[in-house]
């Protein structure tokens, strides 16, 4: 159990990191002064409970770990977060479409943790998911008014939305960690969460008069460090202090 | 001094006179971040984070070590998460302090609240209700930029969370 455990709190930090680091990267390139600073609080948000998920994990794993080891000093390979939150940031409504399929689902995922048994993680999700509420008014605010923008608009967001798309089904699969957990834990299994993620985004799209893709989801395996070629490159920025400096402190 | 020297009361006393490092006219346990205080054999503060990245938690962590160890007192410190911050932890008199420095403090918080964004903010300047938002995401997480219309100003407001 606590190997599961420690599986599955990972790969929350994961998530949260991996988005959180891709954030960063808009840090200073988006489109106005407000928006640059909704996107760089919302990446605080990501970092910091990136390290509540790691420090947990680190207890748990009981090797001596700190939450640094989690976020500087494993290889890409070793990183379990989803598919979509890896993928370059491309424009800003690839990056809106990004942060608002996930957060939908994420969001969820939070509101179980919040009323689960384990303790820390509920307490930590109890936090985070006033946050992610907070962030997917944003979303879903430029969802609604590119979506239902300009005729440029709405084709750059229909595209970016059958780009994302192929990556979405990764959230509602799950695997012996996964299932071990939320058994134990009384957590609603990750399949179990799609209808209600279907009802949400469909309601969403159709107010936004996008059309919700045909393309498959075809895409999985970053929960089991199988990644894209995007993620190395990413980690490789992410660590490079710290490979080249080991242990180097401000 | 010996912890078993110092009561409680005088502890918080001194974690009142802690400013904000964001907001330095109310102190960090106006804003409701200190959660206890527990003096055994030593000192604890039990602080809550307002967010989960919020830059400021490990300043105010080390400020209340330093502020702490200026009274002859080693404290430790422990986050609390549960219950999370939220605004509703602001005291009465860190709102006026809020209003009087020019920032609308916040009106009670609900999750339904904070999904749709309606609410009526007031002008700390003129208490106008005549208020509108120019952004939602101000320049910290925790505030939106509004402009009063009948008085004109540009005001923060004080999130609900």
């Amino acid at each position: 159990m606590t190997d599961s455990l420690s599986i599955y709190v990972q790969r929350l930090g994961d998530n949260a990191l991996v988005l959180g680091q891709r954030m960063v990267e808009l840090v200073t390139r988006e489109p106005e002064l407000e928006e640059e600073l909704a996107n760089a609080n919302f990446a605080l948000d990501y970092i910091g409970q990136a390290r509540m998920f790691y420090q947990y994990a680190a207890e748990l794993d009981g090797e001596g770990n700190d939450e640094d080891f989690y976020a500087y000093r494993r290889d890409a390979q070793a990183f379990m977060n989803y598919l979509l939150l890896e993928q370059p940031n491309g424009h800003f409504g690839d990056a809106i479409v990004r942060q608002y399929l996930f957060e939908v689902f994420y969001l969820m995922q939070l509101e179980g943790l919040a009323a689960c048994n384990d303790q820390r993680l509920a307490e930590i999700a109890a936090r985070a998911e006033k946050e992610i509420r907070y962030h997917l008014r944003h979303s879903r605010s430029w969802m609604l008014r590119l979506g239902d923008g300009t005729e440029e608009s709405h084709q750059k967001m229909q595209r970016a939305l059958e780009q994302a798309w192929r990556y979405c089904g990764e959230f509602f699969y799950s695997d012996a960690a996964d299932r071990g957990v939320c058994k134990t834990l009384g957590l609603d299994l990750p399949e179990d969460l799609q209808s209600r993620w279907n009802e949400e985004v469909n309601e969403l799209l159709s107010e936004a008069t996008l059309e919700r893709p045909g393309t498959p989801w075809i895409r999985e395996g970053g929960r089991h460090g199988k990644h894209s070629e995007h993620l190395g490159y990413l980690v490789a920025e992410l660590q490079h202090l710290q490979r080249s400096y080991p242990d180097a402190s401000w | 001094m010996v912890a078993a020297d110092v009561s409680r009361e005088q502890v918080l006393e001194w974690l009142g006179q802690i400013p904000d490092p964001e907001i330095p006219v109310v102190s960090i346990a106006e804003l409701g971040i200190v959660r206890d205080v527990e003096v055994n054999d030593g000192v604890t503060v039990a602080l809550a984070p307002t967010y989960s990245g919020c830059p400021a938690t490990e300043v105010i962590e080390q400020s209340v070590i330093s502020s702490l160890r200026a009274h002859g007192i080693d404290a430790e410190i422990r986050r609390v998460l549960s219950p999370a911050w939220t605004t509703d932890w602001i005291s009465d008199a860190g709102r006026k302090k809020l209003k009087a420095y020019g920032i609308a403090p916040p009106a009670a918080s609900s999750k339904r609240d904070l999904l749709a964004g309606t609410r009526v903010v007031h002008c700390p300047r003129c208490g106008s209700a005549e208020t509108e938002c120019v952004s939602e995401f101000g320049s910290t997480a925790c505030k939106a930029a509004y402009r009063c219309t009948a008085c004109l100003e540009p005001f923060e407001y004080f999130k609900c969370i």
